[in-house]
């Protein structure tokens, strides 16, 4: 953790440290204690987010795009400009945000519901045109908000409200691997997958989260990271036992890494344009 | 002229020297030029200050996408064709919040996708200017002109509580200058504005003069996204998970609005001295109404004309007002019978409403108007009771 800091870290009404040196502190950019259930990742992935921005000093002009679900209240927690979007629509509003104010460090913030069913045409898009915006995208397989229906991204044979049975993949299909999806279009600069499962898996995520705007800040293209979460409640469980069962499980079935990051060569082979391809645009 | 060459291989100035055919001083086409609707109303917003436009491909409206293609590019703005119209329309809300002026146009299926955002952009309070170029439906329907949106525009396209101002050109003269007008409500009052044409306006060419009308730029209102250096964040936003706040919004919603209805009636009255039978039409149908006028009287029947110009808010007072000494009202349309309805509202039985309306894309005749202004006049018994 860089931001270590001289400010006294003491929340409001406890007794003042009277010396020491405070290595940890809320970021700035945190503002309530979240609403979140407990054992919720959102909260982690928020003050990621905070320290990224905090660390890169550019809270003050940041946009911040939210969408539907429980993601719709990181503007209640995080303090920047932000505008809601239509469930789904995210990545289509941050894309007009961001045309219109290229100055400005645009990034959205989306769970997998939003993201990885009623958005995806929206996200493939912006990322085939390489939109230089960042997308926060938080995957707990599971519809949250709603009451934990399954998603395009729970796993096969997992239980939810709308596959009591456990999702069966002959009639209700498999995972959506987005991030892996998205991995394979140009416009893509940086794409990694992280977790929150533990504390060292947290430090990495946090280090994606930043390499991303960085990737923004050089303005090349759009940057994704997708970050594995919980929802110890839609999953029935402890919030230990989704923290267990997010690396135990549902880590085995995401794998995480970086997938893409172009200005440091990291990127799936695949087949490049071609001759003809060329001779097309050449043509005009 | 570069500015109005067509986009494409099409490219070359129609400057009329003089009108085929004719030759009057009372005729004369000079300094006019012939535009398609379509790249009339595009030209015009870019003269408007319209910084970013978003669109998607659809027939009849296709021309207005391309004029902006080429168009705004030249001009240093923003335009990006999107991937679907709920992506175009959700990137102008995304460029409204950042205080741009925005320009989005389609057609009616088009249309009925971005119906979702017209109810968060209202709710969230963020000006735009949406043109629908009206074909027929329901459905895939056809290509050709219609107005069956006249009640998406006016009273429908998205859920809760909200209004659309509605402005409806008759002309591609019309159509020019109402696209400023647009602009100016939208910003005035902070809500999205459909300037509503139908296929003719849209594909037809009309000569018009080449002096599209600059509009000022307000002062940076401020709502505006633009980071938070320094002051508390914004948040532009419809979710008010309260009821007591999600009302306190609406209730401000609805104050706008009926300041708008206050202040914003526009309509137009053509030979309504006189007139035994009030025709009103708006868009396409009014130029048909408006030689049905001239032939009914040429044959003896007192018809006028009534053309509303905004379609919401609807200038009821005024139609009752024109109406108060006819013996009937007859809404001509191109659609089953939408119009009418707010009419008959306006009218309140004080005189009886008839309807004559096509479909589908088929447009009224003249004389088909001029039967149906006659059917209302021997209907009714001529009392105003």
């Amino acid at each position: 953790m860089s931001a270590t800091r001289e400010a006294d870290g003491a929340s409001p009404g406890s007794p003042a440290m009277s010396e020491g040196r405070t290595i940890y502190a809320r970021p700035l950019l945190l503002t309530n204690p979240t609403s979140y259930c407990p054992g919720c990742g959102h909260g982690i992935v928020h003050r990621l987010v905070a320290e990224v921005l905090e660390e890169l000093d550019l809270g003050g002009r940041t946009i911040l795009v939210g969408s539907v679900g429980c993601s719709v209240f990181a503007y209640d927690y995080l303090r920047l400009d932000s505008v809601e979007s239509p469930h789904g629509r995210a990545a289509a509003v941050a894309t007009g945000v961001k045309r219109v104010r290229p100055d400005r460090i645009v990034f959205t913030y989306q769970g997998d519901g939003d993201l990885a069913a009623i958005g995806t045409a929206e996200i493939v898009h912006a990322a085939a045109r390489g939109e230089r915006f960042t997308t926060i995208f938080v995957n707990n397989g599971i519809y949250g908000m709603t009451g934990g229906q399954m998603a395009p991204t729970t796993l096969p044979g997992q239980k939810t409200t709308s596959s009591p049975l456990g999702r069966d993949v002959e009639t209700q299909g498999y995972p959506l691997p987005v991030t892996e999806m998205l991995s394979l279009l140009a416009g893509v600069q940086y794409a990694a997958r992280v977790s929150v499962a533990d504390p060292g898996h947290v430090g990495k995520a946090k280090q994606a989260i930043k390499r991303a705007f960085e990737i923004q800040l050089e303005g090349k293209g759009f940057s994704i990271v997708e970050v594995l979460s919980t929802c110890p409640v839609g999953w029935g469980m402890t919030p230990t036992e989704a923290m267990d069962h997010l690396r135990d499980t549902v880590m085995g079935a995401y794998p995480v890494g970086t997938f893409v990051d172009r200005p440091r060569r990291i990127a799936p082979s695949l087949p490049q344009p071609g001759p003809s391809h060329r001779s097309i645009t050449e043509g005009f | 002229m570069t500015v109005l060459d067509r986009p494409g291989a099409d490219a070359r100035p129609r400057v009329l020297a003089s009108p085929p055919g004719t030759g009057g001083e009372a005729f004369s086409l000079q300094d006019r030029v012939l535009m398609k609707g379509n790249e009339a109303i595009a030209e015009a917003a870019i003269a408007a200050g319209c910084d970013a436009y978003f669109g998607y491909p659809i027939t009849p409206q296709a021309e207005l996408l391309e004029w902006m293609a080429r168009r705004m590019p030249e001009e240093g703005r923003t335009y990006v064709q999107a991937e679907s119209e709920l992506a175009a329309i959700n990137m102008a809300l995304g460029a409204a919040a950042v205080g741009a002026r925005v320009l989005v146009s389609s057609s009616s299926p088009g249309i009925s996708l971005m119906a979702e955002a017209m109810s968060y952009m209202a709710g969230s309070r963020l000006p735009m200017v949406l043109v629908n170029v009206m074909r027929g439906g329901p459905g895939l329907g056809s290509i050709g002109a219609s107005q069956g949106d006249y009640l998406q525009a006016t009273k429908g396209h998205g859920h809760g509580d909200y209004r659309v101002p509605v402005l409806a050109p008759s002309s591609i003269a019309e159509a020019i200058d109402l696209v400023g007008d647009a602009f100016t409500l939208a910003e005035r009052y902070r809500t999205p504005v459909i300037l509503l044409a139908d296929g003719i306006l849209g594909q037809a060419m009309e000569p018009v003069k080449p002096t599209f009308r600059a509009l000022e730029r307000p002062p940076r209102p401020d709502w505006v996204l633009d980071g938070a250096a320094g002051r508390e964040p914004r948040v532009i936003k419809s979710l008010h998970l309260r009821p007591e706040d999600l009302e306190r919004a609406d209730l401000a919603l609805q104050a706008t609005y009926a300041e708008i209805t206050e202040n914003e009636q526009r309509w137009a009255g053509e030979s309504l001295d006189g007139a035994d039978v009030v025709m009103v039409a708006y868009g396409t149908a009014a130029r048909i109404a408006r030689t049905a006028v001239e032939r009914a009287r040429a044959a003896g029947l007192m018809a006028g004309l009534f053309r509303p110009i905004t379609l919401w808010p609807f200038p009821a007072a005024a139609l009752c007002e024109a109406a108060r000494d006819a013996r009937a009202v007859l809404a001509v349309e191109m659609s089953a019978g939408q119009l009418v309805e707010d009419v008959r509202l306006a009218i309140e039985g004080a005189v009886p409403v008839f309807h004559h309306g096509r479909m589908g894309g088929m447009v009224p005749t003249p004389d088909e108007v001029v039967d149906a202004v006659r059917r209302a006049w021997s209907t009714s018994d001529g009392g105003a009771s």
